[in-house]
Parts: structure tokens; sequence; C-alpha cells
């Protein structure tokens, strides 16, 4: 087959492909992604969990029964009771809510922090973006989660003082990232042309640059939900995050390892819970970055 | 070579000074008058003034940061508030256990991820590479403190195979130590046995398209030489050069598992000082991790350069 038989054979782009909106077609390329489509399924369950608790809750997830300590799951109680004789099932639905909500708070706070850094060290450049990006090499240098615990240890243990150690320890990943594609984007063609005819710089940060770099945030956003929810659950483990009797994963799981021998269904749904969470954020944050990956629109 | 050691040097100077800046300021995050904080239970008027003499909490900020950064670089971290011991003491006490767990991680993370990374690159959308997948996907999204939870569950409670926890050192009985580490140890691996199978995959997918592989396979060569000779070499060297830089999830990850098992390493040091809101040892340990983390970093970029020739000119 010579190139032209290539040319003439080659199939053109339907009406509907060639106007497609960018938005429309990573949509569809996600939809096409079973794993990422099964992600989104599990979110939106723990969401609507999260946001339905009180309704769908079978009990009190604080109401205690000395009657009902460390009884095996059964018709009455689906998932077992704990120490306290409190249903398993109704504090699996309530801590959705401080695992979901310290995931997407924590993320909020790493993001309205650390764009605005990026964009002004990509953006600015010169002795600004020195300052920034060396403050933000030190910040990775301390690892995650222990940067966390020392942050929440010193800040106190509460559910919103975790939010905020989670968050500003995932600051640096989001400035990096930020300065890294203002970098890459601002040399293009089209941000050069806004400049050209006078734009004001605010204009062509806030609506040339960053509606261009958002699919790469999206898509880190998403894969840091999944690691804030890890790390208050840790923090809530180790008695720094959600405090009692309010109901936690993490501190679900502190208080079932003194009852492995006994009640080891104490451990196995909270464990569970965190699993299929970030995991679906996980599935999820794969599935758009195929999907809003350029590299891709070949085969999509 | 050696302007690129002296300029990645260089650099290090003002991220290890925003370091000691960061470290400094959790102190300033604490509510409340530091020294009374410091002192605890103790309400004694003279035992205060003179913690805050001897922590110079009685001097402006930048005052305060002057003698700390001092007494760091002089080898003083402080004193740990609740044994009255120096606190690099301690961390140089605790530090060869978490060596030990993290060297057993770092051994099962690199026979399983390099091994599942290889396995499902030269296996491409086949079962091996699903499997291979969906293992790495469980490892990066299973929490290290749940799956050391369920461990102990099979191989202490239902089992009766190994401790449930404690620590044996390795000097005292290298089988109840294994014993002892195993468990803990895979956990940790776990984490970073999924990063580094996606790290390989992805270097092996690359190099296995490339010219050379292309050209081996052409000269008649046996598929497992190309791929254990050829491929895999030249695949391996950015993937261990990133698995210098998990440390950071190492170590995260030691914290827990340390705290789950009650291994009396660095993890647990920290947790320990949280806990008896010891604060000088949990600026300790976060400097000690720091500065580590930041060697290694340096370490991985010199030996990516010296295993490619291509940089070293």
């Amino acid at each position: 087959m010579n190139m032209v038989d290539v040319a003439v054979n080659a199939k053109l782009p339907s009406a509907s492909e060639s106007f497609e909106t960018p938005l429309r077609r990573a949509l569809r390329r996600l939809f096409r992604r079973k794993s990422a489509v099964f992600g989104l399924a599990i979110v939106v369950f723990f969401v609507a969990l999260a946001v339905f608790a009180p309704l769908l809750s079978p009990y009190d997830p604080t109401a205690q029964s000395w009657t009902l300590v460390r009884n095996e799951p059964s018709v009455a109680h689906w998932f077992g009771t704990d120490d306290l004789g409190r249903d398993i099932l109704a504090r699996i639905i309530f801590g959705t809510r401080a695992s979901l909500m310290a995931g997407v708070i924590s993320v909020g706070i790493a993001l309205s922090i650390g764009v605005p850094l990026g964009l002004a060290a990509g953006f600015l450049g010169g002795l600004l973006d020195a300052l920034i990006s060396r403050m933000t090499d030190a910040m990775l240098a301390c690892p995650f989660l222990i940067l966390a615990i020392a942050l929440a240890a010193f800040l106190g243990p509460s559910l919103g003082n975790a939010m905020i150690a989670i968050g500003v320890t995932a600051t640096p990943i989001f400035v990096r990232l930020t300065r890294g594609q203002v970098l890459a984007v601002k040399m293009e063609d089209y941000v050069e042309a806004a400049r050209a005819v006078g734009n004001p710089r605010w204009r062509i940060v806030f609506v040339h640059i960053l509606p261009n770099i958002m699919p790469a945030l999206l898509v880190q956003a998403t894969l840091s939900i999944a690691a804030a929810i890890i790390a208050e659950a840790a923090l809530s483990f180790l008695g720094l995050g959600q405090q009692p009797p309010a109901p936690s994963w993490g501190s679900m799981l502190n208080s079932a390892q003194r009852f492995l021998v006994n009640a080891p269904w104490m451990a196995v749904w909270p464990g569970l819970a965190i699993f299929l969470t970030v995991l679906s954020f996980n599935l999820v944050g794969d599935g758009l970055r195929d999907a809003l990956d350029p590299r891709e629109s070949g085969r999509g | 070579m050696l302007n690129l050691l002296g300029k990645r040097l260089l650099q290090l100077i003002p991220t290890l000074f925003f370091v000691s800046v960061i470290i400094f300021s959790l102190q300033q995050l604490l509510p409340g008058d530091p020294a009374l904080i410091m002192a605890g239970e103790e309400r004694d008027p003279a035992v205060i003034e003179q913690i805050r003499r001897q922590y110079h909490l009685d001097q402006p900020i930048p005052v305060q940061y002057f003698y700390w950064v001092k007494g760091v670089l002089s080898g003083n971290l402080g004193e740990s508030m609740r044994i009255h011991v120096p606190v690099l003491d301690l961390i140089l006490q605790k530090l060869p256990v978490t060596i030990q767990l993290a060297s057993m991680a770092i051994v099962i993370a690199l026979a399983i991820g390099i091994t599942a990374g290889i396995i499902s690159a030269v296996k491409k959308n086949t079962v091996w590479d699903y499997v291979a997948n969906a293992f790495a996907l469980w490892g990066i999204s299973t929490p290290n403190f749940w799956l050391g939870i369920m461990l102990i569950f099979l191989f202490s409670v239902k089992l009766g195979w190994l401790p449930a926890s404690g620590y044996v050192p390795l000097t005292e009985d290298w089988r109840a130590s294994l014993a002892s580490t195993i468990m803990p140890a895979f956990v940790l691996g776990n984490a970073i046995a999924a990063i580094l199978m996606r790290h390989t995959r992805s270097a092996m997918l690359q190099v296995l398209e490339s010219d050379y592989v292309r050209t081996a396979r052409a000269k008649g060569l046996l598929e497992r030489t190309v791929i254990l000779k050829h491929a895999m070499r030249n695949a391996l060297t950015p993937v261990i050069t990133l698995g210098a830089l998990e440390f950071g999830t190492l170590l995260s990850g030691a914290v827990l598992t340390e705290q789950i098992f009650t291994i009396p390493g660095f993890g647990k040091l920290i947790i320990d000082a949280v806990f008896n809101r010891d604060y000088a040892v949990v600026q300790g340990v976060v400097l000690v991790t720091a500065t580590v983390y930041i060697a290694l970093n340096l370490l991985a970029d010199i030996a990516y350069v010296l295993v490619n020739p291509r940089l070293r000119s």
C-alpha cells in the first residue's frame, strides 16, 4: 500500500469527533476505562454514604451498650459491635465523613497555597522563583507523614489540625507541579500572542495559563486526596486526628488492635473502608491521567 | 563530574537553611508559652524561668533561631524533656533498629517490585501484566498499619508462626531477630515494591522498544539473554536511583509499622515523643530525617551520573 492509498483509505474524523470539546473528549476517554468507571462508582458510593449518613446509618454511631460489647457480625449488627458496644457499620458510615472531608479539605488547602506560589515562581521567575523553589525543596526533604505528624503534634490533636497539617505538608507537590507546568506553558505561542496584544500579566496568568495547567492539577489533586485519606487515617490511628467518641476509620483501627484475638471484625471493616476509598481515588486519578494525556489523542 | 558535585553541594545550602527554618518554626506553632508547655506538670516559676533561659526563650525569635542552629551545627539537637538524655544520643541509639528494618524492607521491595515490573513489561497486556498492575495498585492503596494488623492476626494470632510484637537484636539471636522483623519489613517493603514495580515496568517498556534491543533480537539472541543482559541492566539504572528517593516513604512507613509491632526504632521514638510532648525529640527526628533524605538525594544524583556515561561528559 503506497502513501496515496493510505491517504485515500484513512478514516476521516466524523463531524461529532472533530467538533468535540477537550472536556467532552476527556470524559469520553475516562468513561471508556473500566477501572476508572469502577473507581468513580466507589467514590460516588462513599460520597452518598457521607451525605446521607444519618438516613443510612442503622444506629447512633456513638451510642454505647454494655450488653453488646464485642458482638460478632449478626443480622442486627451486620459488621458486629466494638469494645464499647457501638455498632461498627454505623461508625463506618459516619467515619466516611471524616475521611472524605480530610481528603478534600487538606487537598483544598494544598491547592490554595501551592498553586498561587507555583504560578508566581513559574511566571515571574528570578529571585522569587529561587526562594520558592528552595523552600519547596526543603519541605519535600521532610518525609510526608513525619512532617504531618510533627505539625499535628505541635498544633494539637484534632481533625481540623490534622487537615491543616496534611494540607501544608502536601503543598510543595502542588508548588512544584504548577511551576513546572507554567514554565512549559508560558513558552507556547498563544501565551506569546496574549502578551503581544497587550494583556496585563494577571490576565495572562489567570485566563491563558491557569486553564491550560488545570488537567495536570486535577490529576494530582485526585491522587493527593487518596494520599490525604491515608494520612488522616494514620494520624487518627496515632490519636492525632479525629478525637473520640467521634467516629473515624483510623481511630477505629487503633482500638481494634487491642482486641485482635477476640474481635478481629473490629479491624477488618475500617481497614477495608480505607482501602476501598483510597483505591477508588487512585483508579480515578490514573484514569484521568490517561484521559487527559495528549499522547493518548491518537488512540482516543 | 567535580563541577556537578560542587554545583549540587552549593544548591544544598539554601535547602538546608530552609529545612532548619521549617523545623525551628514548629516550636513557634505551640499555643501559649513554650516554656510552660515544656515544663509539663512542673509549675515552679524558678524551673520555668530556667527553661526560658536554657532555650533562650526570653530572646527575640531570630536570636533563638541563631542559638538553635549553632547547637545543631555542633551536634547538639537539644535534650529530651522527659528522660534528660541528649536527642542525638537517643536517635543514634534507635537508628540501628530502623536501619535493620529498612534494609530488610528494601530487599523485599526490590525482589518483589523489580521482578513484578519486568514480568509485567515483558508480558505486556497479558494476565501477568494485569496481575502485576493489580498488585501495584493494591500496594499503593493499602494503609500499611492495616496490613500490619491483618498480618499479625493471620501469622501470630491464627497460625502462631511469628511473634506479634517486640524486637530481638541481630547480635543477640539472629533467628529470633529475623522472626521479629520479617512481618514489619514486609509491611514496609510492600508499598515501595508497588512503586518500584511501576517504575520498572515503564523503564523496561521504554528499553524494550529501543534500537539496541531490536538489534540484539535480530542477531538471534535468546529472548532471556535479551531481557536479562541487554534490557534489564539499562532499565534498572533509573529505577535504583529512584528507589533511593523512596527513603522518605520508608521512614514515614516505619513510624506506623514500628508503632504496630512495638519495635523500639526511630519511628517509635517520634511517636513516643509526640505523646510525651517531648518537642526537642520531635524536632531532632525531623531534622535528622530531612538531612539523611537530602544526602541520599545527592548520592542518587551522583550515582545516576556515574552509571550514565552520556551525563558524565
